[in-house]
């Protein structure tokens, strides 16, 4: 018969031979394995006193980004949320009133910005769909909590404060200040 | 009189005690060991290198919650771990730690008492020790412990039987059953006297002794007694605080005298090679070889640890086919090998 994904292994039950029987040729081989280990430079790194490095682009826990008059980038467009694979991202747009303008930099902005970062599987798709260059992934961890409640990120950790901002230059790789440059794109304009 | 006795005295106390610091830091020894070959630092947070983290375990013991299971009995419950200590602590007795101590003009011979069957009292008193580990594991009334005990006994009694007879080939080329005269047989020198240790003569019987070794203290690759996979915690499930510490200090102990014995019948025990060509004084050889004994100690300490840390548990079958059909037969091969070739040189 024909097997169905070709992927099954015969499995011999061969008897050993008398080397293997003795155990010992195994054990001395496998003795070796471990003195060997036992010189070898740790992978150890102590925790508090050292921190382990993170990569230049990392991809943590998600900023909103204001502009350079402190207005909220975001618009609200659903973008992110549309391209977000695992689902975490909601959002409630209003519009702005009159008044608001130092506070939106457009004229539709999101009332109510949620990340679940227990769905979120920080693949930065959703950075790379804003038009606004609102949301970015920083490397900052998300902190524990004790439930999930906890996890659901409004806007209140979101959004960065105008007085101190968070630095996102890391992840404007070579790539993103290249297509930036092309100001007949609507992006850049 | 008074003298010997207080001089006696203050060996015990300080066998005892060393005993007891050898197994204390054979658990961090052990920890160590562990990390590095699994590239890992191992505990180093209690003091420098970790080095208190013995004593923080034993505070931790003994501040831990003593259950003792409703339905287990509670005399046997207490005397089960007692007991495997006391055996574990009595065999250090007849083993030569040292040559002679000459002070004012007496000599003290380092060995707290010499029986002329030294290594049969250190066979007697182990397989006693079985009984501490049968007493726990029953009395705790727990399925998974009396598994663990009968696994043990069993294991012990059968690994025993090869142990002996490995000792019998040594025994027959030494004619002796001290311990101190097996020693002084591999004294080293180039005057008159020139011996290797056993381990030249009897190789078979040293690798049946060793195996045998590893599996009277319970230790990896044997550790089916205690096989967390299989039977939780094996013969010491239900104990907890300084009880269950009483059951893991005895095996270190035991795995301490395992290397002494070890290190005395077949390397030379405080023997280190020319001795008596050095110009030593009396004193300073006697001290100079406890530190070469020591040495051969930790050596095998190490060597029982490097063997768990590379080696997966046996099968129980594996175990006792090994046992039985392995080391048994073979080490009745050895005894008539040797008996034959003892029979043709004396002639």
């Amino acid at each position: 018969m024909e097997s169905l994904t070709n992927r099954s292994i015969i499995v011999s039950n061969k008897k050993m031979t008398f080397s293997e029987k003795i155990y010992l040729p195994a054990i001395l081989s496998g003795v070796m394995i471990t003195i060997k280990h036992l010189f070898r430079k740790s992978a150890t790194v102590r925790y508090p006193e050292k921190t382990r490095e993170f990569s230049e682009i990392y991809r943590g826990q998600h900023v909103l980004k204001r502009d350079d008059n402190g207005a909220e980038r975001c618009t609200a467009c659903g973008l992110c949320a549309v391209s977000c694979p695992a689902e975490a991202i909601t959002m409630v747009a209003e519009e702005r009133k009159k008044g608001e303008e130092n506070l939106y930099r457009e004229e539709k902005y999101a009332a109510t910005y949620e990340i679940n970062m227990l769905r979120c599987i920080f693949c930065g798709l959703c950075e790379e769909a804003c038009p606004k260059e609102a949301i970015f992934l920083t490397d900052r961890l998300v902190s524990t909590d004790y439930g999930r409640d906890g996890f659901i990120y409004g806007k209140d950790k979101l959004v960065e404060s105008a007085t101190d901002r968070i630095d996102i230059s890391k992840r404007q790789t070579k790539e993103v200040l290249e297509f930036k440059k092309q100001k007949q794109l609507t992006h850049n304009k | 009189m008074m003298t010997l006795l207080l001089f006696k005295v203050i060996l015990v106390v300080a066998v005892f005690a060393i005993s007891l610091f050898m197994a204390a830091y054979s658990t961090y020894a052990e920890r160590k060991v562990a990390a590095f070959m699994q590239d890992r630092l191992g505990p180093d947070r209690a003091g420098p290198f970790g080095l208190l983290q013995p004593l923080a375990d034993g505070v931790k013991l003994f501040m831990k919650e003593e259950i003792t299971p409703e339905v287990s009995n509670k005399f046997l419950f207490v005397l089960g771990p007692s007991l495997f200590m006391i055996t574990a602590l009595m065999t250090g007795v007849v083993i030569p730690w040292g040559d002679l101590l000459n002070i004012d003009g007496v000599n003290y011979s380092l060995q707290i008492t010499d029986i002329n069957i030294g290594i049969l009292y250190v066979f007697g008193v182990v397989s006693i020790g079985v009984y501490g580990i049968m007493i726990g594991g029953w009395a705790s009334n727990n399925k998974f412990s009396l598994l663990g005990a009968i696994r043990a006994s069993a294991q012990m009694i059968s690994y025993e039987v090869a142990m002996g007879l490995s000792i019998i080939a040594l025994v027959m080329m030494t004619g002796t059953l001290s311990l101190k005269e097996i020693s002084q047989f591999q004294a080293g020198g180039m005057e008159g006297s020139w011996n290797f240790w056993n381990v030249v003569y009897q190789p078979f019987s040293f690798l049946i002794f060793l195996i045998c070794a590893f599996a009277e203290c319970n230790r990896a690759p044997f550790d089916l007694p205690e096989c967390e996979t299989e039977l939780v915690g094996g013969y010491h499930t239900e104990f907890s605080s300084m009880k269950l510490g009483l059951y893991l200090f005895a095996e270190y102990i035991n795995m301490f005298i395992s290397a002494a014995i070890i290190s005395t019948l077949f390397f030379g025990g405080y023997n280190f090679p020319f001795m008596h060509d050095l110009g030593l004084s009396q004193n300073a050889i006697t001290i100079l070889g406890t530190a070469a004994l020591f040495s051969k100690i930790i050596f095998f300490i190490f060597f029982f640890m490097w063997i768990r840390w590379t080696i997966p548990r046996f099968r129980y079958d594996q175990l006792m086919n090994l046992g039985w059909k392995g080391l048994l037969p073979l080490s009745i091969l050895n005894l008539l090998i040797t008996g034959a070739v003892i029979l043709i040189f004396s002639k």
